[in-house]
């Protein structure tokens, strides 16, 4: 027999909901009802008016082909940048749990990434991949004009995936280790006793039982690239060369906010947030069902 | 009971002449100012409020930077919306369409006539009054900060090539730039290519060349007006800046490479720019110990009969919505910023240039450009002055021109990264940005710039 708590009345378990609900309505709802308004009217910057469009601007955006280029651009952003920062993560993760000398020192210096803004340390990378003046200028030295982020659309486009990794390493760092640390010690022993090398114990232990934090991760990671990414693409490239680096976060800035164009950003903002629903739920439906929850 | 009363009779006495005795020690009556200026420049406002809140006792103005011109532009517009907005606010030179169909500000000309104050408008220089006046003449806000791009020329480069001049026209640039770089000169001039250079590259050349940047009269005739930079003699000039280019001639500068084009001019790793003669302060402070330049008027073709350069910079507009007390407050602090001694204080302490003649020649007279560092900052005046301004060259008044600029840069990088012809990227350019156009005239149905 289950023992359940009830409330006598349901007015009451309302009025405990009440103010929960309210911050949900006023900082989520509302202000999101207030951009599928605007998308679908033309709004004039100043308040003057606005007039009722229907679906015209996601007309215009979708038949932009500068806003497919974005799509694509953020797509590969997303790709590249959450398959480094978790492989890497990974990979020191793995080896920081085997108490390798020095391994606390790590710990403690690799979490550190993630407490940097993203505009300081866009900052850094900025100089760090400065084709004249900063580290590659030694690369460009006995290679004449291999890296040149400031026409090459491919070049822009690593350096900003080299600036985000870097910041998510840390991030995704910390749940590695933590995934690692939780796995009972006399499993690894066990096999480690019964002959199984490094590789295998990783493969065939350690492996299976993180998959609920690799999955967790690669929801985040790939929600963060394409929401985080800004600070970094407005420092390094603002979107340049020619549009390579302009990824979907960025452009609804600049259309928005530098062309004032409040309308069409609203319809792109609507797009990404349905973009990134759906490719939540597709992680969810399809990469969840190898995950074995313990 | 009669001391108490007594007491009580005292109290509402004392009371009646504190209350008489406050006019005599009025609060100032204080109002906002925005703008989008920072660093040094942002400290030299500072001092400009100062002046006046100290020259007079009955206004304060409370001088705020936004740090740059796009977030004052939309700090401004989200505080318009929250009915918080600043009395006056500085826009820059691109937002005047975009503020004269806002219907969110005062008119400069009618706010100062309504407070008694006498401005001579013809006073401005034309090239500077026209950018920002109506169609019709009438002055909408102020002009405050203005440049206008100059050639930086290293005179030390060119003597060894045998020049003791700039060049004049870009066919001599063009052999001036290939004997430089024989010469021994890795990097005979410097250009950058984002939305900035839209201005001295595009605006600033087709003005020169009296070629229009769009249609209407560039947009002061309509909104309907359209871009047609694709087929005017900017098409030469781009094709010519990317042979040179090509050749190794011209080297491309930006922060994000590592070094900027004015920052590359002034350490003498490249011997020419095009930039404002804002920038001339900046040169002067951070240039290498020994290095002679200079600056010239922009170069035109050969056979070009030059007209009047652009000015560059932001205005004062006053908004709507405010005090009787404060628009007074606002009228006293554009009359003091009008005054030429103003000018001369603002123009010594910012590369920005004189805008009223009666200002340029106070400066003058007080010797200004005669001396070193100042000494070249005249030519921007020649330059903003060298023709009546015609139809064309009045300005450019394009609703989001911010995005247009946007677009320049990228289609002059794909140009230039080879990714497509300069007739390509020119036409796409022109595509785009009429589509931005198409989209602006849209938003606002039924309106006119007046």
């Amino acid at each position: 027999m289950e023992k359940r708590v009830t409330f006598g009345r349901w007015t009451i378990g309302i009025l405990f909901a009440v103010p929960q609900l309210f911050l949900i309505f006023t900082f989520f709802y509302w202000p999101a009802g207030q951009a599928v308004y605007w998308s679908l009217t033309l709004q004039q910057p100043w308040g003057g008016g606005n007039i009722w469009v229907g679906l015209d601007n996601f007309r215009s955006i979708l038949a932009n082909a500068d806003y497919w280029n974005s799509i694509t651009a953020s797509m590969i952003f997303a790709g590249i940048s959450t398959g480094l920062a978790m492989v890497i993560a990974l990979v020191l993760a793995a080896l920081t749990d085997r108490q390798l000398a020095g391994s606390w020192l790590y710990r403690v210096v690799l979490i550190w990434p993630y407490g940097i803004a993203a505009p300081a340390l866009a900052l850094a990378f900025r100089f760090i991949l400065a084709p004249e003046a900063g580290f590659m200028a030694v690369v460009n030295k006995f290679w004449p004009g291999l890296w040149d982020p400031g026409l090459d659309g491919a070049d822009a486009m690593a350096s900003i995936i080299i600036a985000f990794s870097w910041k998510y390493v840390g991030y995704n760092f910390i749940f590695f280790l933590a995934a690692f640390q939780a796995i009972p010690r006399s499993l690894i022993e066990a096999a480690a006793m019964d002959g199984s090398g490094v590789i295998r114990r990783f493969w065939d232990i350690q492996f299976p039982l993180i998959t609920p934090t690799i999955f967790f991760l690669l929801v985040i990671n790939i929600t963060e690239s394409f929401q985080d990414s800004f600070g970094i693409v407005d420092i390094m490239t603002a979107g340049g060369p020619a549009n390579a680096t302009n990824l979907m976060v960025y452009k609804i800035y600049s259309d928005g906010f530098k062309g004032l164009d409040y309308s069409g950003a609203a319809a792109q903002s609507i797009i990404l947030m349905l973009l990134i629903v759906a490719l939540t739920i597709v992680q969810f439906r399809f990469i969840e069902r190898r995950v074995h929850y313990r | 009971m009669t001391i108490i009363k007594r007491g009580f009779a005292a109290l509402a006495a004392g009371a009646l002449s504190t209350a008489l005795a406050v006019p005599a020690f009025a609060e100032p009556v204080k109002f906002d100012f925005w703008f989008g200026l920072s660093g040094d420049l942002a400290r030299v406002v500072d001092t400009l409020c100062k002046n006046f809140n100290e020259s007079q006792k009955d206004y304060e103005v409370v001088c705020t930077s936004q740090g740059n011109y796009d977030a004052t532009l939309q700090n401004t517009i989200a505080a318009f919306r929250a009915g918080k907005q600043p009395t006056v606010v500085q826009v820059y030179d691109v937002g005047t369409a975009t503020m004269m169909l806002s219907g969110a500000y005062k008119p400069a000309d009618k706010l100062m006539e309504e407070n008694g104050y006498k401005i001579d408008y013809s006073d401005y220089f034309p090239g500077i009054a026209r950018y920002y006046a109506t169609s019709k003449g009438e002055m909408l806000s102020f002009p405050f900060n203005s440049s206008t791009a100059l050639m930086y020329w290293n005179k030390d480069a060119f003597a060894k090539i045998g020049k003791t001049e700039a060049p004049k026209t870009w066919e001599d640039v063009g052999a001036d730039l290939k004997a430089l770089k024989d010469a021994g000169y890795e990097c005979p001039m410097a250009i950058n290519i984002s939305a900035n250079e839209s201005w001295q590259l595009m605006e600033q050349f087709s003005a020169l060349h009296n070629q229009p940047v769009a249609t209407k009269n560039n947009g002061y005739d309509g909104l309907d007006a359209r871009l047609e930079v694709n087929k005017t003699k900017f098409v030469q000039y781009v094709t010519d800046l990317k042979k040179w280019y090509d050749a190794g001639l011209i080297k491309i500068k930006s922060k994000d490479l590592g070094q900027d084009m004015v920052q590359a001019f002034a350490t003498g790793t490249c011997q020419v720019i095009l930039t404002s003669v804002g920038d001339h302060g900046t040169v002067g402070r951070t240039q290498k110990e020994g290095m002679n330049w200079d600056v010239a008027e922009l170069p035109v073709y050969a056979g070009t009969e030059r007209k009047n350069s652009l000015v560059g910079g932001a205005s004062l507009w006053v908004l709507s919505g405010k005090s009787d007390a404060e628009y007074k407050g606002a009228a006293a602090f554009l009359n003091f910023i009008h005054d030429p001694k103003t000018a001369l204080f603002w123009s010594t302490n910012t590369g920005y240039i004189p805008v009223t003649k009666s200002g340029f020649d106070f400066m003058k007279s007080n010797g200004f450009y005669d001396k070193a560092p100042y000494k070249g900052r005249e030519v921007a005046i020649e330059s903003l002055t060298a023709s009546e301004p015609t139809e064309i060259t009045r300005g450019v008044r394009l609703g989001n021109f911010t995005q247009i600029r946007a677009e320049f840069g990228t289609q002059m990088q794909a140009i230039f990264a080879n990714k497509v012809s300069v007739q390509e990227g020119l036409d796409t350019l022109v595509k785009n940005g009429d589509a931005i156009l198409e989209r602006f005239q849209q938003t606002y149905p039924g309106k006119t710039l007046p």
